[in-house]
């Protein structure tokens, strides 16, 4: 009876096994609304909550710290698909081959009405097209085109500190801007609810990296702030 | 391509290289994972998103070089040594520092814990997406989550790291 009663208590409950995903914000609305008021009943939650984020925070250093890898696996990857142009070159056969059998197997008054309708078609779509382009053309624009020439991993030289945070959900946009500013900080890039910040344009000593990440995780409306490469 | 690559090359990478910890294995296997993308373009249906298909990819090809390296047994290793590292002033100065620790255990978790975590901490990838790229029913990730926060509890603990939890 003891030991049943030993194993029960290790058995972890529903909310508690959900809040990792409640740190990262994975959660849909309604399980993470059930952890909040569990976290907001239960100190000991709480409590493992703290050293949830704690993990979760370590763990983004850690992988943040590996680095990028070198230009040669691109390298070998774009060798590799450059060495498979017979795959491509049948398959793109096997599709023309397959247009042609259909186009042939039409009567020519069906062609010339399938035609029409196809032409009917492209202008319309380049009429719609055209009025989207109007409405939302902003003031200048620039092609996202990758360019094999230059390195994809970053330069290894002394750079702006960076970070990646996580605002509080309740965090309003003025705030966020506010804390910009304080922080001389622009948003990098974003990916799930977390911004890469770069704070200001030049490097910083390590000392100074990790008083700017206290200073940051201070903020009311920081959930979390980990220094990155 | 490119631009897929662009994307995706640093966090297929990292995830990659925790599983097989070994830097050239690693940018191979982003090499492979990629050719098998451009290969099989046609069979991503678009349920799911591109990261969790990459992922899941990743993960197959990671546990196949593994396999293949027959030597999964170095975990076993690697989680003994922390605990032996108890005793070293160097490290007994390190315990001070929990961030440090922190980020020693989460090296020396296995490779199913390593996982696990990656995924749900630093991909943020939901319960369905963990489930999806592991190959595993939702509460076993859940579950899995859970004992691989508890061993790493075990381990701080054992690095001298107290943190209130278990």
């Amino acid at each position: 009876m003891m030991a049943m009663k030993k194993i029960l208590e290790q058995e972890p409950s529903e909310i508690e096994m959900l809040l990792p995903w409640h740190a990262t914000g994975t959660l849909n609305a309604r399980d993470a609304k059930r952890v909040e008021d569990a976290l907001a009943s239960d100190p000991d939650l709480a409590r493992q909550y703290a050293a949830i984020q704690e993990e979760y925070a370590e763990t983004i250093g850690l992988n943040e710290s590996l680095g990028a890898p070198s230009a040669r696996a691109m390298t070998k990857l774009f060798a590799a698909i450059d060495g498979e142009p017979a795959r491509k070159a049948s398959m793109s056969l096997n599709i023309t081959s397959r247009f042609s059998g259909f186009f042939a197997r039409l009567s020519p008054r069906t062609l010339a009405w399938s035609a029409s309708f196809g032409a009917l078609a492209l202008l319309l779509q380049a009429g719609v097209i055209g009025a989207v382009l109007m409405k939302n053309q902003p003031a200048s624009f620039e092609t996202a085109s990758l360019s094999t020439d230059g390195p994809i991993t970053r330069s290894l030289g002394p750079e702006a500190p960076r970070a990646l945070v996580r605002f509080a959900p309740d965090a309003r946009v003025a705030d966020i801007n506010a804390l910009l500013d304080n922080y001389q900080a622009s948003i990098v890039d974003a990916h799930g609810g977390m911004f890469r910040l770069q704070f200001g344009t030049r490097a910083m000593s390590k000392e100074d990296i990790a008083t700017l990440m206290n200073k940051l995780k201070g903020e009311k409306i920081v959930n979390l702030a980990v220094a990155t490469p | 391509m490119q631009v897929l690559y662009g994307r995706h090359h640093v966090r297929v990478f990292r995830f990659g290289l925790r599983l097989v910890r070994d830097e050239q294995i690693a940018e191979d296997l982003i090499s492979e994972v990629f050719l098998d993308v451009w290969r099989q373009a046609g069979k991503f249906e678009g349920r799911s998103a591109v990261s969790t298909w990459l992922l899941a990819i990743t993960r197959f090809k990671a546990l196949s070089a593994l396999r293949r390296r027959k030597d999964v047994e170095l975990d076993d290793e690697a989680a003994n040594a922390i605990e032996d590292d108890s005793d070293d002033p160097e490290v007994t100065a390190q315990k001070k520092d929990t961030s440090q620790a922190l980020r020693k255990c989460l090296s020396v978790l296995s490779p199913e814990h390593r996982e696990i975590v990656d995924l749900v901490y630093y991909h943020e990838k939901s319960v369905e997406e963990v489930a999806e790229i592991v190959g595993i029913p939702e509460n076993t990730v859940k579950t899995r989550l859970f004992y691989a926060r508890k061993k790493l509890a075990e381990l701080l603990k054992s690095a001298g790291v107290e943190r209130g939890w278990p």
